[in-house]
């Protein structure tokens, strides 16, 4: 197993996941780097949202065979919270709904969770501020109980926010471009733009439409558990026009 | 250190006590000499005393409650209870002349630091009588009466005569009729007619002795287009022994009146709280009990409220959390008896470690009551496998004009709120505590903003060690 390099972000090896004694992932392999844009794609059940949700340490999901590294360092060991706070993230595809918890208070006790240093009162709220108004996101978000009766299109803003914020070196976004419609689309992807050039981003997607606005390195064609093929922005064209069975192994 | 000293560490922060220096302590047990004694100590008048020997011998006939927690309730020592202590000779107006372990104590409660910031009115309580009582002059001026109980009864002895046990007899239950034989503190306050008490008035109890018994009475009149917020807390040392808080509160809101009641009890673990507290409304007048119990080894309370006046409403907004080795049996009664009467209830309880968490509910409508409207909502949260939740609601509907809305929920915390919030860099403990917050905001917000923080903290302290 050689060093990591220094702008290494993730490194999947061999990677074997279960779910209650299903295999989901069969031998899957992915390096990403500092500034790569990497896009998944593939029909549901592929295992693209467990490659997701494993990777962030989702206690469901059973490693059967296979490592993950973020940074070089072995992530087995690591607590979901310790990962979140060593610079992962993870934009949910159905982001749990927390009633009674106002948004405002939650990103500011996340960010002092995560940042070394607890965030100062102006200087958050200045920084929160200007997030927001990136996003094209009201203030009365702040006072609204986390994801509590939010369209789809505000609990995926509500997502890219929290990256904003948390900086991370890792991003995973897992189908943040569903069921948005072309505005938030636009939105999103500025904010997913704004934070690739510092992380290493692994966007899980269907939609070939997210790529008019983000411009990934790789893309990924992904069938039960395994990468079958991998190129540039190009094979999510041809992803879309030409569906996946010409890509399914033969029998 | 001593043994009371190591009993008292643990995670429960109030738990710390002062040495005993009573200047009065009554042998432990009840009789009705005893009962007799107190009324003679403190010079009352013949049908106080009458009544205290007749509640006394109500208690001693009346047969334990057949519901609730019964076996802990069978477990109370009744003699093994010191019915009377009193701690400090008179009820001081300046913190100063208080007797400093006391005023320590209250210094580190924080009441001091309160009443300057944010109160109209405060009474300390500490064993069975206050030590310290203030109200601002500007009350004052406008008429408010706000006095401990036992001054109450000195000084205005016709307007006591003419409001106590009208709301609760001392026939009502067992520990009414105990509480109406030993009584001692507590609040007396009347509001005359349309005065609004802008700032909250707040009472604070405190138990420091071993095997304590509190019996505070409170009566509060708000005349005809008033208002009033009075506050309540309450924290005992933890022994290992018990103690046994029985108050009995009696709220009356006049024509147009409003008064919001609320408590945060937060009792060591070793005291049983049994508790009456009920409210008469008249027309158009409004009570709200806002009732948070986080303590206490057992609790039986549910308040109560009347609406005897049309168009009067009720609210009653409580929240219980059981911990280990705890069982908060709560909940709410609102009887409508007059036409166009409304009431919300909603009741939040949260069981973790063991601990169990009942709620047990009254709502009545009477046949004459037309036009009635009321909504009940109980959600219940648990925390883990070894914990209870149970719900014990009842309905007498005699009128079919009533619009009633009845929702409960029992929940679990989901693993995905907690993965997701863990995925945000909250430890499995941060997360219980922001959930569990969450769960108890719709109460937290109707606090006061200092008691909502400083219920939040508490909460949060409460999950540390709650998993795994």
């Amino acid at each position: 197993m050689g060093v990591a390099m220094k702008d290494e972000m993730l490194r999947v090896e061999n990677l074997h996941v279960s779910v209650e004694g299903t295999a989901i992932i069969k031998g899957l392999d992915l390096t990403i780097n500092r500034g790569e844009i990497h896009v998944i794609m593939g029909r549901n059940g592929a295992g693209k949202s467990t490659l997701a949700n494993v990777v962030m340490g989702h206690p469901a999901y059973e490693i059967t065979e296979g490592s993950i590294f973020f940074q070089g360092q072995p992530l087995e060991e690591l607590a979901v919270f310790e990962r979140a706070r060593a610079g992962m993230f993870l934009s949910f595809q159905y982001p749990a709904v927390i009633p009674g918890v106002q948004v405002g208070t939650f990103l500011k006790k996340s960010v002092a969770s995560v940042r070394d240093e607890a965030p100062k009162g102006r200087a958050f709220r200045k920084e929160l501020t200007e997030a927001m108004s990136q996003l094209e996101m009201d203030k009365s978000f702040l006072s609204r109980y986390v994801n509590e009766g939010f369209s789809g299109g505000e609990k995926k803003r509500l997502e890219i926010l929290q990256m904003l914020l948390l900086k991370p070196s890792l991003a995973l976004l897992d189908e943040t471009d569903s069921g948005l419609d072309i505005d938030a689309l636009r939105i999103v992807s500025k904010g997913i733009n704004q934070i690739a050039p510092q992380a290493g981003c692994l966007i899980i997607t269907h939609y070939q439409r997210l790529l008019d606005h983000v411009k990934p390195h790789f893309v990924h064609a992904m069938i039960d558990g395994t990468i079958v093929k991998t190129g540039g922005p190009e094979l999510a064209l041809e992803l879309e026009e030409r569906g996946y069975d010409w890509l399914d192994m033969p029998a | 250190m001593n043994d009371d000293a190591l009993e008292a560490v643990g995670d429960y922060r109030y738990g710390f006590h002062d040495p005993e220096n009573a200047t009065i302590r009554f042998d432990k047990g009840l009789s009705e000499q005893v009962v007799r004694d107190i009324s003679a100590l403190k010079d009352e008048p013949q049908w106080m005393t009458d009544l205290r020997v007749k509640a006394y011998r109500h208690f001693e006939a009346r047969a334990m409650p057949d519901w609730g927690n019964c076996n802990l309730l069978d477990s109370i020592n009744f003699e093994n209870i010191t019915y009377f202590l009193r701690s400090s000779d008179k009820t001081e107006k300046d913190w100063d002349n208080v007797p400093d372990d006391i005023k320590n104590t209250f210094n580190r409660l924080g009441i001091p630091e309160a009443e300057q910031k944010w109160l109209g009115g405060v009474t300390a309580q500490y064993e069975s009588e206050a030590v310290y009582h203030s109200i601002r002059e500007d009350l004052e001026e406008q008429g408010v009466i706000f006095l401990d109980m036992d001054t109450g009864l000195k000084t205005h002895p016709e307007l006591v005569k003419k409001f106590f046990g009208t709301v609760i007899p001392h026939s009502d239950n067992k520990f009414s009729a105990l509480n109406t034989a030993v009584w001692s503190g507590g609040s007396f306050i009347y509001v005359p007619k349309n005065v609004q008490v802008e700032m909250p008035v707040q009472a604070y109890f405190r138990i420091n002795a071993k095997n304590m018994g509190q019996f505070e009475r409170t009566l509060i009149i708000v005349d005809e287009g008033s208002t009033l917020h009075y506050v309540e807390g309450c924290t005992a040392p933890s022994y290992s022994t018990d103690s046994l808080h029985s108050a009995v509160v009696e709220l009356i809101a006049m024509e147009g009146a409003k008064i919001r009641y609320s408590t945060v009890q937060n009792w060591s673990s070793n005291v049983y709280n049994l508790v009456t507290k009920r409210a008469v409304a008249y027309k158009n007048a409004t009570v709200e009990w806002v009732d948070g119990n986080i303590g206490s080894k057992l609790t039986m309370k549910y308040p109560s409220v009347l609406l005897k006046g049309e168009g009067a409403h009720a609210e009653v907004i409580s929240v219980a959390y059981a911990g280990e080795g705890q069982h908060q049996d709560t909940g709410a009664k609102v009887h409508h008896l007059a036409p166009n009467t409304t009431s919300n209830i909603l009741s939040k309880s949260i069981s973790k470690k063991g601990g169990r968490s009942s709620y047990r509910g009254m709502l009545q409508v009477m046949p004459k009551a037309t036009g009635c409207r009321s909504k009940v909502v109980c959600d219940a949260l648990i925390l883990d496998d070894s914990s209870r939740s149970d719900t014990y609601p009842t309905m007498e509907i005699g009128n079919a004009t009533a619009d009633l809305e009845h929702e409960a929920s029992v929940s679990k915390v989901s693993s995905d709120q907690l993965f997701y919030l863990m995925s945000r860099g909250f430890s499995e403990e941060e997360a219980m505590g922001l959930i569990v917050n969450g769960f108890f905001e719709p109460f937290t917000r109707e606090l006061p903003m200092e008691y909502a923080v400083e219920l939040n903290k508490l909460l949060e302290l409460e999950m540390e060690g709650s998993i795994g």
